[in-house]
């Protein structure tokens, strides 16, 4: 191993929490998902700083260059500015960002994930293009500006006809440029995702918001590895219904739990629209582990080991830690059924944990 | 590895150049690296072998995942040493590569010349490998944690070192410190020859004072250190309970932190030294008639302003660039400065012809303080548009709060006085007559980023092992907070500081 990498490894191990554990207030990582653009998602990397005497960012000024009128915005406070000279205010975390396409990719890199082994039914493979090449010919709505430009610019000069007091280009043929296409292969078959979420009393504000970044994970992780994806959403308490994306995350719902009411609907759910045999079935029930009695744990299993869990590529209980649950239907449901494929659960205890979690449940390229 | 032909036949023109300009550097060589290779000695901060820490994997993150995601690439790297060494990425174009060759002869110049660099180990590379060798040797002793737990220690304060004592001597010699012991007795008068008119040369109030004084004096001398040490690194390299290996390493970071610290001093200077001589090399000698577009690219690029931030390149290429068209014009001195009509000022001209030399000059002998102090003007803000800013806590957001002259480049200043840093410095190590430690920070309009100035106390306590104290003003209260090695504590105080 070279030293870079032992250094690196290091790190990894630092920022992970396997080792040193005293740094690990001093790492700055935010979320998963950072930013969210339009098309683009910024990623903080992680960091740790090493704590120094420095001034307080919040009184410390600097100078910059640039337009602008005395009183205008150039920075938000959020994040430390360092107060260097030359440093933007504002961020200090550092992000990139990344393309929600790419974004698959890496999450599949960083976590390992093994591509998703679809059930086989509906094997065909769909082609798509992607535009990231750069070619001589092609229609005209595809031409690449900018480098159009260059190029004409740079036969200009080259022959003479470059009038610096009035620079004006004029592309020729041989000028132009235009975006190419590459075509990308994809498994094209079905593919649906429900989710199902215990909005009992117990289930928080911080609770759903882990649910909300972890769903975000996973819909992007499957929706690389399928072509079209349906999702569903349920919620429920003592009972459970069907609901839009919006009231999933948003609800507040309070009152007991009764798990198999979820587990009914989804059952009923897949026999009215996804019959199973035509779709590649993903479910995720999050909870926080409180069910209302015994009696219907037992029944929740019933209609797992009846019903869903043969029709389902995978069936994922993640148990989010709230400050009343008791956490118990976790150990219940890995005593019931132990090694089982076709179950990941997980427990995330906080948004931190969010990371293993997806680890879980999609490692196993289900 | 040694350039591919094609390389060393530009490299030998470039320094041709260079030379033909008067530049006077080190040797450079170059080596071409793949990007992955470039990443990993960029992490290590140029140098191919460093003592092992999690730090240069964690840049080694950061430039792999912003390579990969195509956000940033570095072009150059090089490294102030004698021969200096420098690096090129191998799937830069030709054009790439003789803009940073250009660039580098620049860096090279400034290394050799600029007085703040003169005390810097010309032979770092070599020093660094050394220092990366016992580090490993420390590591199989000791233990790879607990001599990495230390380094983390040491890097937390590495910024407490006093960057001018290598230029003066601030520690009084032994000798002179044993002749004031003898005669401190006596009160010294003011000789007379004449017994009456003693009482009118030395009247009692006088050497009332005298005694005072003394006094004074004495007092100083039993507390220790005499006067407030700012380079805390030695102070605790010398004088705090570290065991052998513990001390070479906090020697060791000391002696990195001194060779980075010009570089620090410098950096508005340097990059635009260098950026002055590509730009000259490239359009005057280096260029073809095909590359002029592609070199306009990236020179524009390397020269960009953004929004809110300043670029050290750019500012210190205007800076200099400005510099000689006022030599060589004679815009400067008392009769220009004084000249009131704004068209004449405008238009002089008096044909000095002097900026060359200035610039040369001015590249020897200043820092970035020293430069912008010197030479930043009213119509150089002006025309490049600078401004200062600061937080608004009702917005909480950062705003252009000026675009005064006088507040651009106090602001500036402040931000490169101590590269932006706190000035902090040792005054009692024998605080409260108990062993313990207390600095003090010499507040200068600006509190310190509490939580982060109560951990690194907590690092200076690991390192000294007594209670340490640190005192400081917070929001205008003059304050002592202390860590005892099990709890922080935080007191008001009226003491007055030794360092204000």
């Amino acid at each position: 191993m070279s030293r870079i990498e032992q250094d690196h490894n290091r790190f990894k191990q630092i920022v992970r929490g396997k080792i040193k554990k005293n740094l690990r207030k001093y790492i700055t990582r935010g979320e998963l998902i950072g930013r969210q653009g339009k098309d683009l998602v910024s990623i903080p990397l992680p960091q740790i700083d090493l704590p120094r005497f420095v001034h307080d960012p919040k009184q410390a000024g600097g100078v910059g260059q640039g337009e602008g009128d005395v009183g205008a915005v150039i920075g938000v406070g959020e994040g430390e500015g360092d107060g260097h000279a030359g440093d933007a205010p504002g961020h200090h975390v550092l992000e990139v960002d990344v393309p929600l396409e790419e974004l698959a990719d890496i999450l599949g890199e960083e976590l390992e994930l093994p591509a998703v082994r679809n059930k086989g039914r509906k094997n065909i493979v769909s082609a798509k293009e992607r535009y990231t090449g750069i070619a001589t010919s092609g229609p005209e709505s595809l031409r690449h500006f900018k480098r159009t430009y260059k190029e004409a610019l740079k036969r200009q000069i080259a022959s003479g006809t470059y009038n610096a007091i009035d620079p004006l280009i004029v592309p020729i043929r041989k000028d132009k440029r235009y975006r190419s296409w590459k075509i990308h292969k994809q498994p094209e078959c079905n593919a649906a995702i429900i989710y199902m979420m215990d909005v009992s009393g117990s289930m928080g504000e911080e609770q759903k918001e882990i649910v909300r970044i972890e769903s975000f994970w996973i819909d992007t992780w499957l929706r690389s590895q399928y072509k079209g994806i349906e999702v569903r959403y349920i919620v429920h308490d003592a009972e459970a219904r069907e609901v839009d994306q919006e009231t999933f995350y948003h609800t507040r719902e309070s009152g007991g739990t009764v798990i198999s009411s979820a587990y009914k609907m989804c059952d009923r759910l897949i026999a009215r629209e996804f019959p199973h045999d035509e779709w590649n079935l993903y479910l995720f029930h999050f909870s926080d582990g409180d069910n209302w009695s015994q009696g219907d744990t037992e029944e929740c299993f019933t209609i797992l080991r009846d019903r869903l869990l043969p029709m389902t590529n995978l069936f994922c209980y993640g148990q989010v830690e709230s400050p009343y649950g008791t956490g118990q239907f976790l150990t219940d449901l890995n005593e019931k059924f132990p090694n089982d494929e076709r179950l990941a659960t997980s427990q995330i205890e906080n948004k931190d944990a969010i990371y293993g979690s997806i680890k879980d449940f999609l490692g196993r390229g289900r | 590895m040694s350039l591919p032909s094609h390389l060393e036949t530009l490299r030998r023109e470039i320094r041709g150049y260079a030379r033909e300009h008067g530049l006077d550097f080190f040797e450079v060589f170059f080596e071409i690296l793949s990007y992955e290779k470039m990443n990993e000695i960029a992490s290590y901060g140029g140098y191919p072998t460093r003592y092992p820490h999690w730090r240069f994997g964690m840049e080694y993150e950061h430039y792999q995942k912003s390579y990969a995601y195509g956000l940033h690439k570095i072009y150059e790297m090089v490294i102030n040493n004698d021969p200096c060494t420098a690096y090129l990425l191998e799937s830069n174009a030709v054009v790439d590569q003789k803009i940073v060759m250009a660039h580098v002869y620049g860096h090279s110049d400034f290394f050799k010349n600029n007085v703040w660099f003169s005390k810097t180990n010309r032979k770092m590379l070599d020093k660094m490998a050394n220092n990366a060798t016992r580090v490993r040797r420390f590591m199989e002793r000791f233990g790879v944690e607990t001599v990495e737990n230390f380094i983390d220690l040491c890097l937390s304060i590495d910024a407490l070192i006093d960057p001018h004592s290598q230029f003066i001597a601030r520690e009084a010699s032994p000798e002179s410190a044993q002749d004031d012991d003898e005669f401190v007795h006596d009160v010294p008068r003011l000789r007379s020859r004449k017994d009456y008119m003693n009482d009118f040369i030395n009247p009692p109030e006088f050497l009332e004072a005298q005694r005072a004084r003394l006094d004074e004096q004495r007092q100083k001398q039993r507390s220790f250190p005499e006067e407030p040490v700012r380079d805390v690194l030695k102070f605790l390299i010398d004088y705090a309970p570290l065991e052998g290996w513990q001390s070479e390493v906090l020697a060791m970071i000391r002696e990195e932190a001194y060779y980075f610290a010009p570089q620090g001093q410098t950096k508005i200077m340097n990059e635009g030294w260098a950026s002055y001589w590509h730009s000259r090399i490239m359009t005057e000698k280096a260029l073809t008639d095909a590359e002029l577009i592609d070199y306009a690219d990236h020179h524009s690029g390397t020269v960009a302003q953004h929004p809110g931030r300043l670029n050290p390149y750019k500012l210190g290429l205007e800076l200099y660039r400005d510099i000689e068209d006022r030599w060589n014009k004679g815009r400067f001195g008392k009769e220009y400065d004084e000249c009131d009509d704004s068209r004449e000022k405008r238009e002089w001209d008096k044909h000095f012809g002097q900026g060359r030399q200035k610039i040369f000059e001015v590249r020897r002998f200043h820092n970035d303080v020293t430069f912008i102090d010197t030479f930043l003007t009213a119509e150089f803000c002006e025309q490049h548009r600078l401004f200062a800013f600061a937080y608004n806590k009702k917005t909480d957001a950062y705003q252009i709060s000026s675009r005064e002259f006088d507040t651009i480049k106090q602001q500036l200043l402040f931000a490169l006085t101590n590269h932006g840093q706190p000035f902090i410095f040792v005054t009692d190590a024998n605080h409260g007559n108990r062993g313990e430690l207390l600095i003090e920070h010499r507040h200068e309009g600006l509190d310190l980023k509490l939580d982060w100035a109560r951990e690194t106390l907590r690092n200076i306590q690991q390192i000294w092992s007594r209670p340490v104290h640190l005192l400081t003003i917070i929001e205008e209260k003059s304050t002592l907070l202390s860590f005892d090695g099990q709890d922080f504590s935080e007191q008001e105080t009226s003491g007055d500081q030794a360092v204000a």
